[in-house]
């Protein structure tokens, strides 16, 4: 009656054999290493990347361990972190600016395991040190920016039509445009209806004032407000690549909040700095009077700048427009030859503005600046070919729609869409991550080895066989983590001595119900085989309503609580299976091949 | 081995007068101290900063408090944390930085209505006047001054925004627990156990609460976290009792109630004992190993483990009999079924 057929034997067996493959990886540690990734969409991390950083490496005689390619990125590893800051410092000379060189850590397994994409367990920012951010957006900006842009649209509009208005003002959340006469006012409206789909329009009259009130549409509302988190996330992400982190977390966290997660930064001052710096956009008239001379000073009133390319370009000082009236800039295509393009939105007061230069300055070649750090470059300089006017401005011509894509963004990422605050920080040092990881794994061992003991003085043999299941239970979950490459934090190291602690209660229910049987007087194979039946609906019940809890910590939980969760879930999972099926399989096995026997040991 | 060789059933339902009023007593005191002296609510919840640093040396806290009162934070908490050479201070949120909605509207109603004002605000991206976050940066350069060798460990900065959200989160949390025990209980056994159990483990729970409130332990996301772990975990206890209870209403025919859950309570006593136990080693071993960072986690795991030995046993099983369970309440099926059979 206490045997399995061959089939469960070899699955259990299977199970654990995954197991080993995949918690092995974590016995192997890490050693340091260099990554190199483009920052640009056009690059692509390839064999020539490669072999180009190996030869770097090789040319400046650096020990390297490994060199792979991974995703999007070059992979070194070294030997020791001496080699690994040389390296870093070395190609991040020789690379330029094109490439990110960042600090990294890797797996130190063979190559054979991290085919199988079997990898260490990820460890969260307590244990490993790092930054921690969760910037909140201010949308009530975001929509007031849209809404003083679109003031002066309107009244832009308004006087290209030649309609006559006595005023566009913000009150609120609505815009009042006056107009004189009803006339007007449903020729204002039927233009403002036709260029302004985001607002809903309705008439008032107030004294002898004709009243036009515009107001945001709430999908306007909602996508004006979704499109200003997408571009700062898009700003955070050009930012923290200039950090140089190996493996950094910018996520959207509800509607309106940012999670920016930096492993191995300690320098949060310098962090805090390039996430909250603005860069600004100038565009100014490129000089053609003077020479280019490298290495000489700029001409008087004139700045030399680089461009995307490298090439050396010199620009007035006077600024014509900056990037605040620039409401957007999407990537396209030219109407006229479908060639890629760039449509730049500017607002009331930049249209006028920009009108006048382009009047002035047909045939000659305008350049628009980024500047960042205080270091200006030039996105591009195109030339003008004729009066633009209306605010809609449109960049084309040798461009391939990569750089469309690439410079769009530039002239969008160059600042946030709305303003964002820090209002959470967590920063962990490399010493007590370090600490941390000790002290978790030291209070799990000394737990296990105290319990271990227990058991197997007081149940004999079937607690040698509970341990056993204990430890097989502890492999599964370590395997699960390390697979599912859920992030382990020090509570979720606490959730694995937690469950291990609870997993134990299973075979404790097993072997007391069997002692029981015995004590009835029931032979020792039916003693075992009631033992584990009886047992399985009370250990399914209560490892059921400790997974309600687990549940529920998983969704309201935020951070290490959330890791908390994920380990005690998982552990309810891993020690059913261990405590049921491992361990009957390890009784099966001792007990189960004699039809009679006279005695078990379990104390 | 064995601890318990107990040969007869031990009247624990004859007690029920004690132990009710010994249970009302713990909980009123738990109640009182809760209300008295209230949660000392972590940096998590109340929001504020908290930077843990290490000194080289035994670190001397009235020159670090002077420092940081020279760098304007009078208001700043500084004690040992661990060891004398780790030194843990806390700054409260500042009235400045409490309202941040109110200050950034004051701050947008000084820009001038003008199309030409528009982009002003992007060049603030992260609002300086309310640089919470900058807090930490301030409290290390003024201790490097007078230090050298100190060196941060830890910062935490939460903003008010931050706070609120999680004590909503731990509250719907909890709910969600309680219901979901309720619900699955009810679901398996009866909805009279499931109301006792609920009752018998949230009485736990005030009580660890209540330990927190009168020793003005932290209370931190992670004693939340422990806590609720704690009741899914208790109430395996009742759980295994109350499944020993439903199977003497099968097997004991002719017994009274209150022998019946006698008799389930003390069979059981010897799994409850060890499995406790054994959680306990692993739990006691985080309490004395894990550091500072576990030991309130730990802590709130030994208090909720030892109350759930109590409470189960003690008054999930009284609760039950008040309630007033009975062998109808198993075998009612089979006799709905036998009622059809007949003509």
């Amino acid at each position: 009656m206490n045997r399995y057929p061959l089939w469960k034997y070899l699955l259990i067996l299977a199970v654990l054999l995954a197991g080993l493959i995949y918690t092995l990886p974590n016995f192997y540690g890490e050693s340091p290493a260099v990554q190199v990734s483009p920052l640009r969409a056009s690059l692509k991390a390839d064999t020539a990347l490669l072999e180009r950083v190996e030869s770097i490496l090789k040319a400046a005689s650096l020990n390297m361990e490994v060199a792979t390619l991974d995703g999007n990125s070059v992979k070194a590893r070294f030997a020791d972190t001496d080699n690994q800051l040389k390296a870093k410092d070395i190609l991040a000379t020789q690379l330029g600016d094109d490439y990110m060189v960042a600090l990294n850590l890797l797996s130190r397994s063979p190559q054979w395991l991290t085919g199988l994409s079997a990898l260490p367990m990820y460890l969260g920012l307590d244990l490993r040190g790092g930054v921690h951010f969760l910037l909140q957006v201010d949308m009530k900006s975001a929509l007031d920016k849209a809404l003083e842009a679109t003031t002066g649209d309107i009244r832009s509009a308004l006087r290209e039509q030649k309609i006559a208005y006595s005023g566009v003002s913000r009150e609120g959340d609505m815009l009042l445009v006056k107009f004189r006469d009803a006339e007007a006012r449903s020729k204002g409206e039927e233009e403002i209806k036709q260029r302004f789909g985001d607002y809903a329009l309705d008439s008032k009259d107030e004294g002898d004032e004709f009243l036009l009130r515009a107001t945001l549409k709430p999908e306007a509302e909602r996508r004006i407000q979704d499109s200003a988190v997408q571009q700062n996330l898009l700003t955070l992400r050009n930012r923290v690549n200039e950090l140089g982190v190996a493996e950094p977390v910018i996520q959207q966290q509800g509607v309106d909040r940012v999670v920016v997660q930096l492993p191995g930064v300690q320098d949060t001052a310098r962090a805090k700095d390039i996430l909250g710096r603005t860069a600004t956009l100038e565009v100014r008239m490129v000089d053609e009077e003077h020479q280019i001379t490298p290495g000489a000073a700029a001409p008087f009133g004139t700045d030399m700048f680089k461009d995307r390319d490298g090439n050396l370009l010199l620009v007035k000082k006077q600024v014509i427009l900056t990037g605040e009236r620039i409401n957007d800039a999407q990537p396209g295509f030219d109407s006229r030859n479908n060639e890629p393009a760039v449509h730049i939105n500017l607002d009331g007061v930049g249209a006028r503005k920009f009108k006048e230069a382009t009047r002035e300055n047909v045939g000659k070649r305008m350049a628009i600046i980024l500047f960042e750090k205080g270091k200006g470059e030039i996105v591009t300089a195109p030339v003008i070919r004729e009066e633009i006017g209306g605010g809609r401005v449109q960049i084309s011509g040798s461009m391939n729609t990569m750089e469309a894509q690439d410079t769009a963004l530039l002239l969008r990422a160059g600042a946030l869409a709305a303003p964002m605050e820090i209002i959470e920080e967590r920063t962990v040092g490399p010493s007590l991550g370090a600490d941390n990881i000790k002290r978790g794994f030291d209070s799990t061992k000394i737990g296990f080895i105290m319990v271990s003991l227990f058991m197997i003085v007081y149940y004999l043999m079937f607690g040698t066989i509970s341990v056993l299941a204990l430890g097989a239970n502890l492999l599964l979950l370590v395997a699960l983590l390390s697979m599912m490459q859920a992030t382990l934090t020090l509570p979720g190291m606490a959730g694995i001595a937690l469950t291990l602690g609870m997993a134990i209660d299973a075979n404790v229910l097993i072997n007391e119900r069997i002692r029981e049987e015995l004590r009835n007087g029931v032979t020792p194979q039916a003693a075992i085989h009631a033992g584990y039946d009886r047992a399985f609906g009370t250990i399914l019940d209560s490892n059921i309503t400790t997974l309600i809890a687990g549940v529920a910590l998983f969704m309201f939980g935020s951070g290490p609580i959330k890791g908390f969760a994920v380990v005690l879930c998982l552990g309810i999972l891993t020690s059913m299976f261990s405590a049921i099926m491992v361990s009957r399989a390890m009784v099966n096995l001792i007990y189960g091949r004699k039809a009679r026997i006279t005695s078990v040991a379990i104390g | 081995m064995e601890f318990f060789k107990i040969k007869r059933d031990i009247p624990f339902m004859s007690y029920g007068r004690y132990t009710t009023a010994i249970s009302l007593v713990t909980f009123l005191l738990a109640v009182f101290f809760l209300a008295t002296k209230g949660l000392n609510l972590g940096v998590d919840f109340t929001g504020g900063t908290v930077i843990e640093v290490h000194y080289a040396q035994p670190a001397d806290l009235v020159k670090v408090r002077e420092q940081l009162a020279a760098t304007g934070l009078p208001d700043a908490l500084v004690q040992n944390f661990g060891s004398s050479h780790d030194v843990l201070i806390q700054v409260p949120l500042r009235h400045g930085e409490a309202e941040p909605s109110g200050a950034g509207e004051a701050a947008e109603q000084l820009l001038p209505q003008s199309a030409d004002s528009v982009g002003n605000v992007s060049q603030l991206p992260l609002r300086q006047d309310l640089a919470g976050a900058k807090l930490s940066e301030q409290v290390m350069n003024s201790l490097r001054k007078q230090d050298d060798s100190v060196e941060m460990r830890r910062v935490e900065f939460v903003g008010p925004q931050v706070g609120d959200d999680l004590v909503e989160n731990g509250a719907l949390a909890l709910l969600l627990v309680s219901f979901g025990i309720v619900g699955y209980l009810w679901l398996r056994f009866e909805w009279k156990f499931g109301l006792s159990a609920l009752i018998a483990n949230l009485h736990d729970v005030v009580i660890i609460l209540g330990f927190f409130a009168f020793f003005q332990w932290e209370f931190s996301l992670s004693v939340l976290a422990a806590v609720l772990a704690v009741l899914g975990y208790s109430v395996n206890e009742s759980v295994v009792v109350f499944d020993r209870i439903r199977e003497n209403f099968r097997t004991m025919r002719k017994t009274g109630v209150a022998e019946i859950i006698d008799n389930a309570i003390t069979r059981t006593m010897s799994r409850t004992i060890i499995t406790h136990g054994s959680t306990q080693i692993m739990v006691g071993a985080m309490l004395f190993l894990g550091g500072e960072t576990l030991h309130y986690f730990a802590m709130a795991l030994t208090i909720g483990i030892l109350f759930s030995i109590y409470s189960s046993v003690l008054v999930a099983s009284p609760l039950l009999m008040l309630f007033g369970v009975s062998r109808e309440d198993f075998i009612k099926p089979e006799k709905t079924e036998a009622e059809e059979v007949l003509p």
